[in-house]
């Protein structure tokens, strides 16, 4: 039972990253390889205000969410003024400098992380099914928040920036401005997702945010489906759980997601569950064809 | 260490920046790819090399009397086994991934890069190739003489990198501009639509800007091998980045600039170390390079537009 709840937690976290990174490169457009910088940032926060601070979890979620956000707006300057493709070597940087800022500074415990991080608790109940549904209730703010980004007029600008920015500039959309706050956004998610990891699993080390976790991160949306909702969602549940319930599987884990990547861009760039995929067409198929016959012809 | 030490040092840091640089730069003035898998075909040539080098070990010991003797051939047998197996590998990328994701949007090609190295990587820490543990690569100086002078000096293995850089590059110039197909690179590097209407064969620029680049990263991967003693799959991380900073720095496309970024950058970060060392870690100015490139300066030193 406690490795079915952890597995479901763990899934909730990768969810909320998948549709983090979704608002910045689905929504937005840009294209970014430091995910998981954000991811650490938020745990690192939460873990060292509870560790060296004695601060509540509720304190250090929420720091960690604004804190994480706020980077993200920092680190969002670069692609103001650089290139797609660009963009991604930028945020490698990021990621690695990251990672090393963990590694050699000691007030983040260095390369031997930061361990024993109290666990919340809950009106005493000890089992971690409170900590479930927190995580997934999280997973629910995620959802909403994209959701609700796609039928405002900021997610229409996102829109626009991701499809041409200087027809977006031309119509008189601040692209700079909106770029920032895609970054602001994804960051704070995955900040939180952070924060939630951080407790859980009561230790951090700096590798766990390397480079190669922002690829699984950007496998789970390519993979499911850029852009949409449903994608990334989907993709983090099956990529984090196909691993683990096929040992065999687990062992190569990095090649499934870097080949998975590589056939997705092959036959579906837009992603399994993409709007013109062909699993996509197939169901809407089906779907018409079930509300056709409810009818006369 | 004197300035003259540290300069040579530099040099040798900087032939193997070069190498690796020179493919990412060719590859990217033709289909205008961030070819980041390119990491991920260096990493292979070590790997490659290094279980040459064993074999051939273990041929030559027992035949000829001369462990050194056995040892340097070993590692010349293991070299051009690295290049050619990296060239192939470089050409398939090509063939199996780029040929069908170059007329979508770059960024698929991008994603499909990132993937291809992450695969590229895991595949090298399996144990049906040389495990996930570091190996040596113990082929020291491969016969190169220590060159001493009053000003510096030459370890064996430095010097055969230089040797091995200034043969290579020279080959790559002698191809670059003095063959046809050298001709039609850099028609193609200019303009591809052009070049292919004026009767270049764009795929065969194409492909051997593939074979060659790959070859040189290929080499690069040995001879870093052979240097720090070391080869481990995830070699390949940290230069996955740094020769996207020489190559920017260089300015995209140009095979001059790549040579000039790599020896700039690695003087850069061989004089910080020696004289400033514990104000950032040495890898931390190549993403400082970059930023500042990205930000303020994208077309490099010797870049077009």
């Amino acid at each position: 039972m406690d490795y079915f709840i952890s597995l479901a937690v763990f899934a909730g976290i990768w969810v909320v990253l998948a549709l983090s990174l979704n608002i910045l490169m689905g929504y937005a457009g840009q294209v970014s390889l430091g995910q998981a910088a954000f991811f650490g940032i938020g745990a690192y926060t939460s873990g060292i205000l509870a560790l060296k601070f004695d601060q509540p979890f509720v304190v250090g979620f929420f720091a960690a969410i604004v804190l994480t956000g706020l980077v993200g707006a920092f680190l969002g300057l670069p692609s103001l003024r650089v290139r797609h493709d660009f963009l991604v070597l930028a945020t490698m940087g990021v990621n690695f400098v990251v990672v090393a800022i963990f590694k050699y500074v000691d007030f983040f415990g260095g390369a031997l992380g930061l361990i024993d991080i109290p666990t919340p608790r809950f009106f005493g109940i000890t089992n971690e099914i409170p900590y479930l549904i927190l995580v997934w209730l999280y997973v629910g703010v995620a959802i909403l928040v994209s959701w609700y980004l796609s039928k405002t007029w900021t997610g229409l600008a996102l829109n626009t920036v991701r499809l041409n920015e200087e027809a977006a500039a031309a119509v008189g959309v601040s692209v700079p401005r909106f770029k920032i706050y895609a970054f602001i956004i994804s960051a704070a998610l995955a900040g939180g997702a952070g924060s939630l990891y951080a407790h859980y699993l009561k230790s951090l080390f700096p590798d766990n945010f390397y480079f190669v976790e922002s690829i699984v991160i950007l496998s789970m949306v390519v993979v499911g489906g850029v852009g949409t909702l449903r994608g990334p969602i989907l993709g983090a549940i099956v990529l984090r759980a196909l691993p683990e319930l096929l040992r065999d599987l687990h062992d190569y884990r990095f090649a499934m997601y870097g080949g998975l990547i590589v056939l997705m861009m092959l036959f579906q760039p837009m992603g399994l569950l993409g709007d013109e995929s062909t699993l996509m067409r197939g169901i809407r198929r089906i779907l018409k064809r079930e509300v056709t016959n409810g009818r006369a012809a | 260490m004197s300035i003259a030490q540290n300069l040579s040092n530099a040099m040798v840091l900087a032939s193997t920046y070069i190498l690796i640089a020179i493919g990412l730069t060719m590859v990217y003035g033709v289909l205008k790819v961030l070819h980041i898998a390119h990491a991920g075909v260096y990493a292979s040539g070590a790997f490659i090399g290094l279980i040459a080098f064993n074999f051939a070990r273990e041929f030559f010991t027992p035949l000829l009397e001369d462990a050194r003797l056995a040892s340097n051939l070993s590692f010349w047998f293991s070299l051009p086994i690295a290049m050619l197996v990296a060239g192939v590998m470089g050409v398939l990328i090509y063939l199996l991934v780029y040929r069908y994701t170059w007329g979508k949007s770059p960024t698929i090609s991008l994603v499909a890069s990132v993937g291809l190295f992450t695969l590229i990587q895991d595949l090298l820490q399996k144990p049906f190739l040389l495990g996930p543990r570091q190996q040596p690569y113990p082929a020291g100086g491969a016969g190169m003489p220590r060159i001493e002078t009053p000003w510096f000096t030459l370890t064996p293995t430095q010097v055969l990198i230089l040797v091995v850089t200034l043969v290579l590059l020279a080959i790559v110039y002698f191809i670059l501009n003095r063959t046809r197909i050298g001709l039609g690179w850099q028609a193609a590097a200019l303009d591809p639509e052009m070049a292919a209407a004026v009767g270049v064969n764009v795929t065969r620029v194409i492909l051997l800007n593939f074979f060659i680049g790959s070859m040189l990263a290929g080499a690069a991967g040995v001879l870093v091998g052979v240097y720090d003693n070391m080869v481990f799959a995830t070699m390949g991380d940290v230069p996955s980045y740094k020769a996207f900073v020489v190559v920017v720095l260089g300015g995209l496309g140009s095979v001059a600039g790549t040579i000039v970024a790599g020896i700039v950058l690695a003087i850069a970060e061989t004089f910080m170390v020696a004289f400033a060392g514990s104000l950032m870690p040495r890898d931390a100015i190549a993403f400082l390079v970059l930023i500042l490139l990205l930000m303020f300066r994208p077309r490099g030193l010797l870049g077009r537009a």
